[in-house]
């Protein structure tokens, strides 16, 4: 076996010195019944070829994004991420090391997470960043748990435009830790008064912008009500590109930001791993979840960094631990914090020009197509079409076509009985053939 | 541009000067390098893209103002500067990396090069389903592979590291308790003291009050001490076996069957599954929930601390509630995709625990090891894990102090710092000094239920010259700590890319992001 470097003679004289007969004896605490003396049915060993072989199979079964015109988002997002990027995170010293706890021996992790945190706080407009989280839902769902331990109160307020899947898992995490949500109706247009909502026993207000829906929302009103009242305002995006050229959460009075970082130095993979981002302010830093990366000196007085502030963690505060999270989400945040390098703010908001462009191109495009409306009036690069029939229907039809035209609100939210919704994202791989042939499909199958 | 941050500011001893007595700071292969935000230009890009023709934005009044503040670099200088940092990281494939109960086998770069097959990522999670076959076949494989390894009923595959696993297994447990309509009652979590912390975080979480077992002088959990905890408050014990002291747990069939006897569950922390791959099934043994944590028993890679993957592993008992989205294969092998707790054929699932599948990219690598290996080669990657963790256990027994001698270890060994007493050499101290042999240390100071823990795991993946070594390696330090030769130890690591971090500094007045320094003038004043 390729990966198992000792040899049967190597055993043998192993088994010799920790002074056993037989590999068995070592499994001696095993109850007896319960140790297994057939091999598991399942196939044997396979040599390289053979593997890729089986793999490749699957694979192809699959349509790419690359290969299509292809315009789906809502929570993640088909971006062109630089060669450099995945050569860097390929390095052994990245790829096969263990979470910094060993700062010595691992300063490279410690640097870029330090360098992560930094651009995270400059691009949400907040103090702090966290060293990242799962993916952007997870990252949610610890900013209504933290909201919950800064106001000591338990009842969170989700906003009609969050991404219906974030809003589950808010609602599994607080129905299973007996806490309360409010979960207000889908709200297409970014019409909803979440304002009146927000009473004494309110935490937070979890508003997402560009909303679900592709909507611009002004945070500035909500984040005043919640202060007023004492909560805390969450902000959350699924496209982080946005920050390069809206407004950020920071600036609008947002107590807490986070969101899906994917978008910048990830592939799609289907759905994972993403690398979520979550910022704060100074004051809430003690109460935050997840690594902390921290600027410190060694014994030399040389500037290194160490993870900080564990006290608020599992391995040491155990169940009084701010959260139960044990790893981050290390090698995804290290293509962030590298695509990102490369990108500085000048390409950072160069990209997001072109995506904006892009999704401006499209929608004036697809608002002259029979049975197609525009529901949004200000959107970054994702935009909600109203169609004249099902939009599942529409969808499937334009990929038995060979483009795939975006996602069906109603694969997100079902229940909704918005049938009629297609959320349609455009980023900078979009061409004006494949916005041809989104146009032309959806005339085709609408006419 | 100059980077003078790793100069040494303070004046250090005799050998620190003579190491790092160089104008730039650098030591030949071992360069310092400063922060992107003190080497990058705010005008500069690594990324040609072409300035969009002029259009009406769309931002309403939400356009953004001013500087974002983050410079950047051009290629070659983002090549330089992330190969620089990679160069002070200690990595599986620099050398032995024995960190118990984290499992740093080798990452098979065969892995790697399945999940970047375009078929697997650059496929979006939310295209329509009829586009997507492979995915969903690989899902299945994987989930196969997976309940027959481990001889459970199902497994939920979406969570997205191991306390992530935990979470969910337990908030399966919590459903079957609601479903019973026991919720008011059953408010109790049973966690041995050696237990990951992440265990009684996870309990704590969601409203169980956590209540320890003691362990037996032995280093197990006794049957006996588990019923003396029992009662109808007790929702679940979460064990973890082969337990952190590197022991399979030798009652756990009794252990589980007086849990089920009184209405609980048995979640058992799956963190040690690479030791019985093969050998035992936890499913056979009374377990009702294991999440399996794939970075550790299946190689994917760690990545300085993630993306992990933590499916859970459920019982008959439990395997209605796994929460959306899920596989299900029909009796002809069609396969669909559950999205909702509407769609469940049969079963109530408990909700939503991540937007998305799970961690698609660490499936492929899981599978594409489980492949390679096939059955034999994961039950003999198992047993050359545990031969290799007796062996070094072997080699040291009689210069380091073994506080639960009556087992065989596992797939890892646990010594105390019984043997330091009086050597004015420290657990801390001893693992620094491994730095400086070429090692990573070991896990320090867990569990804690034994004083100044060291617990070494090797992994199957090291030949046994290299075991050789590594025990020569730590018999030298040792004895050296037992010889005086403290300086060896107290001003360890000498050789790293830095001394001793000032962890106090750190977090007593936190500097947890990079800001521009303030103006000389501005200084002066």
């Amino acid at each position: 076996m390729r990966y198992l470097p000792l040899s049967p003679d190597d055993r043998a004289e192993m088994l010799a010195k920790v002074g056993v007969a037989t590999i068995d004896d070592l499994f001696a605490d095993v109850p007896a019944d319960k140790l297994l003396t057939e091999p598991l049915d399942l196939p044997r060993r396979k040599g390289e070829l053979e593997v890729e072989r089986i793999l490749g199979r699957m694979a192809a079964r699959n349509t790419t994004a690359s290969s299509v015109p292809f315009f789906v988002g809502a929570g993640a997002y088909k971006h062109h991420v630089p060669a450099s990027v995945d050569h860097l995170i390929q390095r052994s010293e990245f790829l096969t090391s263990y979470t910094p706890y060993q700062p010595e021996i691992a300063q490279g992790t410690l640097q870029y997470l330090f360098e992560f945190q930094t651009q995270v706080a400059a691009l949400t407009g907040m103090d702090v960043a966290n060293a990242s989280m799962y993916d952007g839902s997870t990252a949610a769902g610890e900013a209504v748990l933290m909201a919950h331990r800064v106001t000591k109160r338990d009842k969170a307020i989700l906003s009609g435009g969050l991404h219906p899947h974030y809003a589950e898992v808010i609602e599994t995490l607080c129905e299973m830790s007996n806490d309360r949500v409010e979960r207000l109706p889908a709200d297409v247009t970014a019409a909803e008064d979440i304002v009146s909502r927000i009473d004494k026993e309110t935490s937070c207000v979890v508003v997402q912008t560009p909303d679900v829906f592709g909507n611009l929302r002004d945070l500035r009103k909500i984040a005043d009500a919640a202060h007023a009242a004492g909560a805390l305002l969450i902000a959350v995006f699924t496209e982080v590109v946005s920050l390069g050229l809206v407004t950020p959460p920071g600036a609008m009075g947002a107590d807490i930001v986070v969101g899906e970082g994917q978008s910048i130095g990830n592939a799609l993979n289907f759905g994972g791993p993403y690398v979520g981002l979550f910022a704060a302010r100074h004051k809430h830093v003690r109460q935050m979840p997840g690594r902390l990366c921290g600027e410190t000196v060694d014994s030399e007085g040389r500037r290194g960094f160490v993870l900080t502030l564990s006290t608020r963690e599992q391995h040491i505060r155990r169940d009084k631990a701010t959260s139960n999270i044990c790893t981050n989400s290390g090698l995804c945040c290290l293509a962030f914090t590298i695509h990102m390098t490369l990108l500085g703010q000048v390409g950072l908001q160069r990209l997001a020009r072109i995506n904006h462009a892009n999704a401006v191109k499209l929608a004036d495009r697809l608002a002259g197509v029979p049975g197609v409306e525009v529901v949004n009036e200000t959107f970054f690069n994702e935009i909600t079409l109203k169609l004249s029939k099902p939009a599942a229907d529409v969808v499937e039809r334009l990929a038995n076509e060979g483009v795939l035209a975006g996602v069906p609100y109603s694969r997100l939210a079902p229940a909704s009985g918005l049938d009629d919704l297609l959320l349609v994202a455009s980023t900078e791989v979009n061409t004006d053939e494949d916005r041809t042939a989104l146009v032309d499909g959806l005339k085709g199958v609408l006419s | 541009m100059l980077n003078r941050q790793g100069r040494p500011t303070a004046a250090g001893s005799a050998e620190a000067a003579e190491t790092a007595g160089t104008f730039t700071g650098n030591r030949a292969l071992i360069q310092e390098e400063a922060l992107s935000f003190e080497i990058g230009r705010y005008d500069t890009t690594g990324v040609d893209l072409d300035e969009p023709e002029d259009f009406a934005p769309r931002l309403g009044a939400l356009a953004r103002e001013g500087e974002i503040g983050i410079p950047g670099l051009s290629e070659p200088e983002t090549m330089r500067h992330f190969v620089k940092l990679s160069q002070k990281n200690y990595g599986i494939d620099t050398g032995l990396f024995p960190l118990g109960s984290c499992t740093m086998k080798h990452n098979a770069r065969l892995n790697e090069k399945m999940a970047r097959l375009p078929g697997f990522s650059d496929v979006h999670p939310l295209q329509p389903v009829s586009t997507v076959p492979g995915a969903l076949a690989l899902m299945n494989e994987l989930s196969h592979y997976l309940v027959t390894l481990t001889g459970m009923t199902t497994v939920a595959l979406s969570p997205k590291a191991g306390a992530h696993g935990e979470l969910c297994g337990m908030m399966a447990i919590k459903a079957a308790i609601v479903a019973k309509g026991e919720d008011e009652t059953r408010d109790v979590v049973l966690v041995p003291e050696s237990a990951h912390g992440t265990n009684p975080a996870t309990a704590a979480l969601l409203g169980f009050k956590v209540r320890e077992v003691p362990a037996a002088e032995d280093g197990t959990v006794r049957v006996e001490a588990v019923r003396e905890l029992l009662g109808p408050e007790v929702a679940a014990i979460m064990l973890t076996n082969p337990n952190t002291c590197g022991l399979f747990e030798p009652q756990i069939v009794e252990i589980a069957q007086a849990l089920h006897e009184v209405g609980a569950y048995f979640y058992c922390d799956g963190a040690n599954f690479n030791a019985i791959v093969g050998k035992a099934r936890p499913g056979d043994l009374g377990v009702d929930a294991m999440h399996i944590n794939l970075h550790k028993t299946f190689s994917t890679p760690h990545g300085g601390g993630g993306p992990g993957s933590g499916p859970v592993v459920l019982s008959e008992r439990l395997a209605a509630f796994a929460p959306v989205p899920f596989v299900t294969a029909g009796a002809d092998g069609s396969l669909t995709l559950v999205e909702h707790e509407g769609d469940a054929p049969d079963g109530s699932p408990f909700g939503r625990i991540t937007a998305f599948h799970g961690q698609m990219g660490m499936y492929v690598r899981a599978l594409s090891y489980m492949l390679s290996h096939g059955a034999d080669g994961m039950k003999q990657a198992s047993e050359d894990a545990v031969l290799n963790a007796n062996y070094i256990r072997a080699g040291l027994v009689d210069l380091m102090s073994l506080p639960f001698p009556d087992h065989p270890s596992m797939h890892e060994v646990l010594f105390d710092d019984e043997w330091l007493k009086d050597t004015g050499v420290s657990t801390l101290d001893f693992a620094k000094a491994m730095i400086d042999e070429g090692y990573h240390p070991m896990t320090m100071y867990f569990p804690l239920v034994v004083h100044g823990a060291m617990l070494i795991e090797p992994t199957e993946s090291e030949s046994k010259a290299s075991l050789d070594l590594f025990v020569a390696a730590l018999r030298d330090l040792a004895m050296a700590a037992k010889a005086g030769e403290t300086a060896r130890f107290s001003g360890a690591p000498y050789h790293a890319p830095r001394r001793r971090l000032d962890e106090t500094r750190a977090a007593r007045q936190p500097i947890l992001r990079w800001t521009p320094p303030q103006p000389v003038r501005e200084a002066a004043e």
